[in-house]
């Protein structure tokens, strides 16, 4: 891992010797972001700027310091790195400003795709995107002799062949782990039965639904096939087992799908048999049970213009086309101009061409998230009902929820 | 000592106190009876990449930057936040208590609440723990007490290990060796004959595992307190009671343990306080589905993509309150026991 980063900070370094594509800025550029490989070659990109400091704080904390780092004035970031979940936080805050003059100015030649707008106002600039789908042993799959499942409902059957003829006793993978992991497999099977997190226009949330039933019910059938510990594994956990080839199969994030079959001490035959899928349905709903994610950045509002500037073209610069080689390609699905999907990208690409809703960037979303982490695990465990626990979900989401005057 | 001299002497720790102590408790308490104001929301269309547009929900932020500017602080709400579900769950409490004729009715609702069971679990955790960790503290120092003295160094240095690893590292590696694939949750599987068996999944072992932990990290702290007052005692009661003809055990029970309790009341103090505010080990065993306490809630509020500033604070005053209320026998008794002594 470190060889890589090594490498790939050589090639970027390389890269910008070369090409005469120069970034000249006259404004600090401080950057907060999650650390993994695709962020940490964005913000390489921008560092490359000459002219003033460009600085980046990369952590996966990035959640609970930015909105602190972008509130003072001036702010110390000048720019967050955030996914669709994590924008509504600084939106709410009010401590991000709107790029349309800056993209008028400096942003031309991007994508439309990647300019994501609030109403009139163009918030931040996506850079690329993630969703789950499946991940499965085809090796597996063959010998228990069942065909690659489209919906959950065939992943059932095909977990229940693998047990029975004695090939795995767990075949089924899941990031189940109580918290926030566990909110986030609800909400793509309760989105795939339907459901709709809130009434239409209000912050009244509307969980408690028939879809909200099926999809915990769906979900505690797939535990059934789980590892017994599956509530305390979050998505590493869960690819470990799959690597450790103690998994056949599972909904796990495109994000990850590079790194499956090159992380370190990964068994040959997992490398061999390794394939990935477009993610499943079910219920007989036609929109997959999982969500789109996009990663992007966005310029502080709490910074002087200059710096703002300053901002957008270093962080224009970190996502430019041609920073685009062997060595970033594989780390994410870009959106930008001239990506040519690699096989690892088929299964985000797949959940887009089938309409899989967007993760809802609504400024509640937050609290229902949290909600729903804390109090599905009793029906998990068979403790309660799951009309019950979904009760329990709206009932500490509306105490949330009045605390922070979404409603009345 | 005078007065003057007195005050002058306690003049630095009193300003620290006051800055650091108080000030933050006066913070969090106003934190905690104030709320964000009312959002204004507003319908907008959103577009992102791959999906298109559609119609979404946003914040009004000129309406509510101008409520924000008349009052900086938010909305008033008094104890609003104390009650709700989140924390005293007043309103529910006294459904609960009109629907249900049984005690047993009650009490397994009341487990529904997220405050009551998390301190369902928080005081179990410290009145099994802390009365452990006196317990084996103790034995620790009288068997390290009775070692040769060239032996001595070197195992204080062991019993001190378990407080001189990092909490969180520590009940990790403790996680891992209960996981099913790890040394003792796979010896328990091989125990028990059934392949599914999980110690993570099930709530009362997890509760021990915890348990476990909590005695192990800070039996250390006992161990060191307690050696240190057995260096202090007096041998010549010692050889009357020998004389007398007391056994190793009596000579524990009458002379040793009345000697070292003062220590043991300032022992049970500070461990009463620390296995309140339990945090670490739900969080390095993953424990979040079995057992929660007040850290694991403030923790939860603060970590959330939408922070929960006021409620965390109204869940730090009570445990602030907990812990006085969990104290108050303790200080009592160590007041009237100062009050005889003059």
């Amino acid at each position: 891992m470190f060889l890589k980063r090594i490498a790939l900070a050589g090639s970027l370094a390389a890269f910008a010797a070369s090409a005469g594509y120069a970034c000249e800025i006259d404004g600090r550029v401080n950057i907060v972001g999650n650390e993994f490989a695709a962020i940490q070659a964005v913000a390489a990109g921008a560092k490359e700027c000459t002219g003033a400091s460009v600085e980046s704080n990369l952590t996966s904390e990035h959640q609970t310091i930015n909105v602190a780092g972008l509130s003072g004035n001036p702010s110390e970031y000048t720019s967050a790195i955030i996914a669709n979940s994590s924008i509504v936080a600084l939106m709410n805050e009010d401590v991000i400003r709107p790029l349309n003059d800056l993209v008028e100015q400096h942003g031309q030649d991007l994508q439309p795709g990647q300019l994501i707008k609030i109403g009139d106002n163009i918030m931040a600039i996506a850079f690329m995107a993630n969703a789950q789908h499946l991940m499965y042993r085809k090796d597996v799959l063959e010998q228990a002799g069942v065909e690659v499942p489209t919906t959950y409902e065939e992943l059932l059957e095909v977990a229940s062949a693998i047990r029975e003829q004695g090939i795995m006793q767990n075949p089924v993978g899941g990031a189940y782990a109580s918290g926030w992991n566990l909110a986030q497999e609800f909400n793509n099977m309760f989105l795939g039965y339907g459901g709709q997190h809130f009434k239409p226009g209000t912050a009244e949330p509307n969980v408690n639904s028939e879809a909200g039933v099926n999809a915990l019910n769906m979900m505690k059938a797939l535990s059934e096939y789980m590892n017994p510990d599956f509530l305390t594994h979050d998505s590493n956990a869960t690819n470990a087992e799959y690597r450790a080839g103690n998994v056949a199969i599972m909904n796990m994030w495109g994000s990850r799908a590079s790194q499956q079959t090159t992380t370190e001490g990964v068994l040959q035959e997992v490398i061999d048999g390794h394939a990935i899928g477009a993610p499943l349905t079910v219920g007989g709903g036609d929109t997959p049970a999982s969500t789109l994610w996009w990663d992007g950045w966005t310029v502080g509002k709490n910074i002087s213009d200059e710096e703002a500037e300053a901002t957008f073209i270093a962080m224009k610069h970190g996502i430019r086309p041609d920073m685009l080689n062997d060595e970033t390609t594989p780390l994410a699905v870009w959106l930008i101009e001239g990506y040519e999907p690699a096989a690892d990208a088929e299964g985000v690409f797949a959940a887009a061409k089938m309409g899989t809703p967007a993760y809802p960037m609504l400024p509640y979303m937050g609290l229902m998230h949290s909600a729903l982490g804390n109090e599905l695990a009793d029906f998990m465990q068979g403790k309660e009902s799951a009309d019950q626990a979904l009760a329990d979900v709206e009932a500490a989401y509306r105490a949330a929820a009045i605390e922070q005057g979404y409603l009345q | 000592m005078r007065h003057k001299t007195f005050l002058w002497f306690f003049l630095p720790t009193g300003l620290a106190m006051l800055l650091f102590i108080a000030m933050p408790i006066v913070s969090i308490v106003t934190q905690s009876i104030f709320a964000p104001h009312p959002a204004v929301l507003l319908e907008v269309e959103s577009c992102t990449p791959l999906i298109g547009c559609t119609t979404e929900t946003t914040i009004d932020q000129e309406a509510t930057a101008a409520l924000r500017e008349a009052q900086p602080l938010g909305r008033f709400v008094g104890l609003g936040i104390y009650f709700d579900r989140g924390h005293l769950a007043i309103q529910e409490i006294s459904q609960m208590w009109a629907s249900n004729e049984t005690w047993d009715g009650f009490f397994s609702e009341l487990g529904n609440l997220p405050f009551y069971r998390a301190m369902a679990f928080t005081l179990t955790f410290t009145f099994i723990v802390t009365p452990l960790t006196i317990l084996l503290g103790l034995v620790i120092a009288l068997a390290v007490n009775s070692l040769h003295r060239h032996l001595k160094g070197l195992m204080i240095f062991f019993s001190l290990l378990p407080m001189i690893v990092t909490p969180l590292i520590g009940s990790l590696i403790l996680f891992w060796m209960i996981d099913s694939r790890g040394v003792i949750g796979n010896a328990l599987v091989y125990m028990a004959g059934d392949p599914n068996f999980s110690l993570k999944a099930s709530t009362g072992l997890m509760w021990v595992a915890l348990m476990v932990y909590g005695v192990w990290s800070s039996a250390p702290f006992a161990f060191v307190v307690f050696y240190a007052g057995l260096q202090t005692l007096p041998q010549d009661q010692i050889e009357a009671a020998q004389i007398d003809g007391a056994t190793r055990w009596q000579q524990v029970k009458f002379v040793v343990v009345p000697h070292l309790m003062p220590l043991v009341t300032f022992v049970a103090l500070i461990q009463l306080m620390d296995n309140f505010k339990v945090l670490e080990p739900i969080i390095g065993f993953s424990a979040g589905a079995h057992a929660q306490s007040l850290s694991t809630f403030i923790l939860n509020d603060m970590s959330g993509e939408t922070r929960q500033l006021s409620s965390a604070a109204a869940t730090s005053v009570m445990t602030i309150i907990g812990v006085a209320i969990l104290l108050s026998p303790v200080l009592v008794r160590t007041w009237r026991d100062f009050k005889g002594a003059r």
